[in-house]
């Protein structure tokens, strides 16, 4: 405890070169946060997923409809418990492409399907029941201000109407919400009633885009996968059934390996700022050649003089860190306001902090042991003559 | 003229002695080369995908697709339709009077990247033989065209780079049917070159289809009016159900998500580079003055002004900078100049291959950034030298 004064004395000894470096490995933290969020985001944000969910799709490309039908055939298959159906909307709103993603769903099937989103019984009924019925996510309801009731006006980038028209109104009758945090973070969305949508629709007619089915036990995900895919073997619509985790996976992987990119980008940060920090480091102690054999003649310990200049170091190297992971932290919310909710939302996790800290411990050693094994060996006799 | 020479003589003597202080000098050197290189390295993923974008399509051409679609995988469009629009008297012909239009198909296929295995939606495209008349940048750097009625396939350069298993004479299967691919085409860069080609009748057939997506012809007349003109038409033609966009503004289109997606990415990373790089800038600069403290108090002591020491001390900070900048330059364009990547469009859900390009004006750009970093790095601790008191200064001695 003693030590504080001392450690708060050597990063005071130059206010400007502390408080530079503490900003610049702040700032490179902060980089270090938000491109780890992207990357997260992108990658990990599968493993939130239900292991027990299979996704299947048409066979060759996910953006092929099935055939409704295949709906009754996929029930029959044995370890399958539920199944639950949905298509991309694609929604235009308010001459904003892509605005938000809507999904076309089967209201109840989808609802019990998703049971992590949360809705009131009575919202849930008027969901059912409600044919041009919508409801929407909470954050989305939050962003646009709407309310329960109003039209919802969409028009979508991909399937016109009978009557050749691409607008289409639907009436918001309930708001999904979540009691888990990240999954409240991915209620950027608005499902519609598939029946009304298939009456209305010109082409595509008793189609949908992809199957969500529930199956009795994570073991059996492989057999039951392959086991409705052969129910389909041969016919003009042939299936792809695969876990919802790989299928998310797969998906982050055609947006190309953002992990390779972030690692590269953050690689060349980390090696300037350790070429930066440590240049400073090994300068401020040289300087204080002369206090250090002081302290030294006083009776320190070159055990207690090298912990002191590893200390330093290492809170350097954690203050800012911390200072910015806080900083990504706090500009990451303005930045998924800024995409409008078409990402998943971004944000500083706890394994980021964690790995941040880790960071952060690697740099202030590299940078702090060597000043620190000098400080270690420095001669009292020497310093104090200012030959060292 | 006396100031002047004072500055002349502390630079210089100044710059000599930058053999002492190697050490400090290199950290601002490396650490701005390793700014600048990631700088110029990200913004060339912005501007190889920017001019991916401007070069594909030309003003006389256009693109037509079903009512009420903006993109050619929503798009359909029926035989009847397509061989009218091809016939209208607006749309220009070939020397032998054919129509230059082509009704395409577009698919997308599963190939994964080369060295992986996970699929990707590689855009697989039937077109009708003038669309090589059409697209007059479309040329053959590798093998031959395909020929009609076999299963045979030419491939984009970018897409050929990118993917597994595109190389010419390669066999490939797509949808459970085998095509060889029998050359590589390049089309000045452009999104087609992350596609897959072959003859549309043939592509109709195997994969069971019975429409195209979407129509390309080139305009007899190609100007504003023209394009106009011929919109107004087939819009009051109540037979044609049908958008008909100008070529680039399509393309353009496509691509708005993508590209305001890399750039928010590529000038975030780069701006916090540089904010940081001119916070180590700085910090060597005032460690560089820190330890000449009494060699400049002793000039000053000795007649020379403030004006020459803080002039040799940015003049330092500016050459270290220009070098710092230089070595980033030329480090990302030994590894990044050329170095092809692929990513998925969002708005038509399929992949985009570019080029990262480090171009003359990026590497300038570079420069113009080291140079700035330099100059914010170098004026504070430049000041700080002239102005404290050179009694003060020189009892540190």
């Amino acid at each position: 405890m003693k030590n504080f004064p001392l450690l708060g004395a050597a990063l005071s000894r130059k206010k400007i070169r502390t408080i530079l470096t503490w900003l610049s490995v702040a700032i490179a933290f902060t980089l270090f946060g938000l491109l780890q969020a992207v990357e997260v985001a992108f990658t990990a944000g599968a493993d939130a997923l239900d292991a027990k969910r299979l996704l299947t799709t048409a066979r060759y490309s996910i953006i092929e409809p099935l055939p409704l039908a295949h709906l009754r055939q996929i029930e029959q298959v044995p370890g399958v418990t539920a199944v639950a159906y949905g298509e991309w909307f694609g929604a235009k709103y308010q001459n904003e492409g892509y605005a938000f993603p809507v999904l076309a769903v089967e209201a109840a099937r989808y609802l019990d399907m998703y049971s992590e989103f949360t809705i009131s019984r009575e919202q849930r009924e008027a969901f059912v029941k409600t044919r041009a019925g919508a409801v929407a996510g909470r954050r989305l309801v939050d962003r646009y201000g709407w309310k329960l009731g109003q039209k919802l006006p969409l028009s979508s980038e991909i399937h016109p109407k009978a009557d050749g028209s691409t607008s289409w109104e639907f009436e918001l009758v309930g708001i999904l919400d979540a009691d888990d945090p990240t999954v409240r973070g991915n209620t950027d969305v608005v499902w519609i009633n598939a029946a009304y949508f298939n009456e209305g629709r010109m082409t595509g007619k008793d189609k949908t885009g992809w199957y969500v089915v529930r199956i009795d036990d994570p073991q059996h995900v492989r057999s039951v996968a392959a086991a409705i895919d052969a129910r389909f073997a041969n016919s003009p619509d042939e299936t792809k059934t695969q876990p919802e985790k790989e299928f998310a996976i797969g998906f982050a992987r055609q947006i190309g390996d953002i992990g390779a990119l972030v690692v590269r980008i953050l690689a060349a940060v980390f090696f300037t700022i350790l070429i930066l920090t440590g240049n400073t480091m090994a300068q401020s102690i040289r300087e204080r050649s002369h206090e250090l054999a002081i302290l030294k003649t006083l009776g320190f310990s070159d055990r207690r003089i090298t912990a002191l200049v590893l200390a330093e170091a290492i809170l350097l190297l954690f203050l800012g860190a911390g200072a910015g992971l806080g900083a990504a932290a706090v500009l990451l919310p303005v930045l998924n306001g800024v995409t409008g909710g078409r990402f998943p939302p971004l944000l500083v996790s706890a394994g980021i902090w964690g790995l941040g800290a880790a960071v952060a411990l690697v740099l202030a050693l590299l940078v702090g042991v060597p000043p620190a094994l000098r400080a270690r060996r420095l001669m009292i006799v020497e310093a104090l003559a200012g030959r060292a | 003229m006396h100031t002047l020479n004072q500055i002349v003589e502390i630079t210089v003597m100044n710059l000599r002695n930058v053999s002492h202080r190697v050490g400090s000098s290199l950290v601002v050197v490396v650490g701005i080369a390793g700014v600048v290189g990631v700088l110029v390295s990200v913004l060339a993923l912005v501007e190889g995908f920017r001019h991916t974008l401007a070069s594909t399509g030309r003003p006389e051409r256009i693109m037509v697709l079903r009512s009420g679609s903006d993109a050619e995988m929503s798009s359909a469009l029926d035989r009847d339709q397509a061989t009218r629009l091809a016939t209208l008297p607006r749309v220009a012909r070939d020397a032998a009077g054919r129509p230059l239009a082509s009704a395409e198909l577009m698919m997308m296929v599963d190939l994964p990247r080369r060295g992986e295995s996970h699929p990707n939606n590689v855009p697989f495209r039937g077109v009708q033989p003038a669309a090589f008349a059409i697209r007059s940048e479309v040329r053959m750097v590798e093998g031959r065209r395909f020929q009609g009625g076999v299963r045979e396939v030419i491939v984009g350069r970018k897409a050929s780079r990118q993917f597994a298993g595109l190389t010419t004479g390669a066999r490939i299967a797509l949808r459970d049917s085998e095509w060889t691919v029998v050359g590589i085409f390049e089309s000045g860069g452009d999104v087609h070159e992350s596609e897959i080609w072959t003859d549309t009748e043939v592509a109709l057939s195997t994969f069971r289809r019975q429409g195209y997506q979407s129509l390309t012809a080139r305009l007899a007349d190609g100007s504003d009016r023209g394009f106009a003109v011929f919109r107004e038409a087939v819009g009051r033609d109540p037979g044609f159900s049908i958008n008909v966009y100008r070529e680039p503004d399509y393309y353009a289109k496509q691509a708005t998500m993508l590209s305001n997606l890399i750039n928010i990415f590529g000038y975030t990373v780069a701006s916090f580079m540089a904010l940081g790089a001119m916070l180590g800038a700085l910090n060597c600069m005032y460690s560089a003055v820190a330890s000449r403290r009494v060699e400049i108090a002793t000039l000053r002591a000795i007649g020379f002004r403030g004006t020459p020491v803080v002039v040799s001390v940015i003049v330092e900070a500016l050459l270290l900078a220009v070098a710092g900048g230089a070595v980033g330059g030329a480090l990302a364009y030994l590894y990044c100049d050329g170095a092809s990547l692929s990513t998925l469009s969002f708005n038509t859900f399929s992949q985009v291959a570019f080029d990262l390009r480090v171009t003359p004006h990026l590497l300038l750009q570079g420069l113009g950034w080291a140079l700035l970093i330099g100059m914010a790095g170098g004026l504070p601790p430049a000041l700080q030298a002239a102005r404290v008191p050179v009694a003060v200064a020189l009892r540190a001695l």
